[in-house]
């Protein structure tokens, strides 16, 4: 069952070869056994899950079951989930208990699906190695002296680990793909706008976007028909006709036009990703795919473009948490500007604090032209990089990420090594393209690689098509850590 | 496909302050930032801090260079326009749910410390 996809998991239940509550039962006996090592959740619910697996299990009985119906999935503890500590990986959230549920969530809960419990995850997102949370550091399940990636790591080693049958993300700079390509699992952030962000936790809001992560581009497909749809409450939210994203999992590549950018294969990319890469683009050739030479001249701009526009809007959106209406207040203070303060101090970590000052200053007065416009011209340049490039190419394809998964510890006083390693990934949010990462083999020390595909707007149901064949015809998703 | 060297990143020069005069933030900027961002600081953690901030901006100060004249900001990914709404109440009152989880509430008031004598 371990090993199960969603789709035939979903046909055990309707034949009930396998009740929800048994399903979400022999889960929650493998976290206790496996999460000691690999610190992937923050909290279980054991009693709630299975609530929702009995309630599942009437609900198929009764013959009203969605795919999902009865599935055990983890959220990514940055989605705010009714009566569930909802930590968003920081110790100002320590006692944060939510009274609502995220549009996704709500989603989730439609379909029938079980919360498993809540990942472990960078704080407020903030990372590349899940070693900012204040819960302590993931470890990688292919090497526990290895990071698991981040901001998503929790839920990438959970998946990977098969702690969860699927489970979700949110990437603002790569956070679903960079953890997914580390830790052997597939993920996709959709085009910006087609899941709601509503009730999920913001670092950027004009970056931000939650995705599926899960075993197969089948399985993401399936996640994403859940949690794709318009919610008014989230004012960039898209009213679009409702997908079935797995419409097209069966296509044919043949005549597919892959681009393949210049600057993605250039210095910095370590030379087992590049190999691993190559032979996945040498499979599509297979499968009947033409390969297009491309540019995206701009790729390099796309760090520090990032990091003024993200912690510009982060440090707006953390102003919020000052020890009043929620979450962490320092035990002693003097007064009102004092007690803000030292609850800010004391509530947020070293990177959250290193980000929300950059923010500060660069939105200050006297610099609002000079960093903030700038980046927001550059990134409009970035964006049509990729429109020029879709006009002769269907997907372009990449390494996720330009090395596998390195040491804990090993970039943790170098922030500016730590911002390099998003180098593939961040430019996809500044377009607000979608965005996938499936694995494609595996490099130095046996830790798995990740093939990044990036679609043109809305696309999302193709990347998957292309995805699902690559994955009929190899078998580096269904490979797991022996643990 | 092999590593393509006319694309090279000089990345270590660009963190190299002296190759990158453009910013250098004084420990009274960073005083003032963190002052401004409500963060309490000692003067360690200010001094830390000042170092790594002009890292990252000498990461960011590549930006400068690039010329962008007549090009629009893009402040989101899809240039749509602001959806509107009536102006009706749409949310119920939860005052009771969200004030459970405050650090201080009294009679239906979130307490701060008094800020007028």
């Amino acid at each position: 069952m371990l090993n199960a996809s969603i789709k035939q998991l979903s046909a055990a239940l309707r034949a009930k070869e396998i009740s929800s509550v048994e399903l979400t039962q022999s889960y929650l006996d493998r976290i206790v056994r496996l999460n000691p090592q690999l610190n992937a959740y923050i909290t279980l619910n054991p009693e709630v899950s299975l609530a929702q697996a009995r309630a599942a299990d009437a609900r198929l009985a009764a013959g009203m079951a969605d795919p999902l119906t009865g599935i055990p999935v983890a959220q990514k503890d940055i989605f705010c989930a009714k009566g569930w500590l909802t930590t968003c990986g920081s110790k100002m959230l320590h006692n944060f208990v939510s009274p609502y549920d995220a549009h996704v969530i709500t989603q989730f809960n439609n379909a029938g699906a079980v919360n498993l419990g809540k990942t472990n995850m960078d704080e407020f997102a903030m990372g590349s190695s899940n070693e900012t949370s204040h819960y302590g550091t993931v470890k990688n399940p292919w090497d526990r002296a290895r990071v698991p990636g981040g901001s998503s790591g929790g839920t990438a080693a959970a998946v990977a680990a098969r702690l969860c049958a699927a489970a979700t993300g949110t990437d603002t700079g790569g956070s679903i793909r960079q953890p997914a390509a580390l830790c052997g699992i597939s993920g996709l952030k959709p085009t910006y706008g087609v899941v709601s962000r509503y009730g999920m936790i913001a670092f950027a809001s004009s970056l931000d976007q939650a995705g599926p992560m899960g075993r197969s581009a089948e399985d993401l497909a399936l996640l994403l028909n859940t949690m794709a749809g318009f919610d008014e409450r989230d004012s960039t939210s898209l009213q679009r006709e409702k997908e079935d994203y797995a419409r097209d999992l069966n296509k044919s590549l043949t005549g597919l036009r892959i681009g393949l950018p210049k600057e993605f294969f250039a210095e910095g990319l370590s030379g087992d990703v590049a190999k691993a890469v190559e032979a996945a683009i040498a499979e599509y050739k297979k499968l009947g795919a033409v390969i297009v030479d491309i540019s995206l001249p701009n790729t390099k701009l796309s760090i520090p473009v990032y990091y003024v526009l993200a912690p510009a809007e982060a440090s707006s959106n953390l102003s919020r948490f000052d020890g009043v209406r929620y979450g962490y207040r320092a035990p002693e203070y003097s007064d009102l500007a004092d007690m803000y303060e030292k609850s800010r101090a004391q509530g947020f970590g070293a990177e959250v604090k290193r980000r929300i000052m950059i923010g500060t200053y660069v939105l200050s007065h006297g610099y609002y032209d000079a960093y903030y416009l700038q980046a927001q011209k550059i990134r409009r340049l970035i964006a049509q990089d990729f429109t020029a490039a879709y006009k002769q190419c269907d997907v372009i394809m990449g390494p996720t990420s330009p090395s596998t998964a390195f040491k804990l510890g090993e970039k943790g006083d170098d922030p500016v090594q730590m911002y390099l390693s998003d180098i593939y990934t961040i430019a996809v949010n500044l377009a607000g393209l979608p965005g996938m990462s499936i694995p494609c083999g595996f490099g130095a020390n046996d830790m798995p690689v990740g093939l990044q595909i990036i679609g043109n707007y809305f696309d999302e149901a193709r990347m998957l098509n292309v995805a699902h064949q690559y994955q009929l015809a190899t078998d580096w998703h269904s490979r797991a850590p022996q643990l | 496909m092999r590593p393509n060297k006319r694309f090279m990143i000089p990345y270590r020069a660009r963190f190299d302050k002296a190759l990158n005069p453009f910013m250098s933030l004084s420990p009274a900027d960073v005083e003032k930032v963190a002052r401004l961002a409500r963060l309490a600081m000692t003067d360690q953690e200010l001094r830390a801090a000042r170092d790594q901030l002009n890292n990252i901006f000498g990461l960011i100060a590549e930006m400068q260079a690039v010329d962008t004249a007549g090009i629009e900001p893009m402040s989101h990914a899809q240039d749509v326009a602001q959806r509107l709404r009536e102006d009706k109440v749409t949310e119920t009152n939860q005052r009771e749910a969200f004030q459970a989880i405050a650090p201080q509430v009294e009679n239906g008031l979130y307490l701060v410390p008094q800020v007028i004598e």
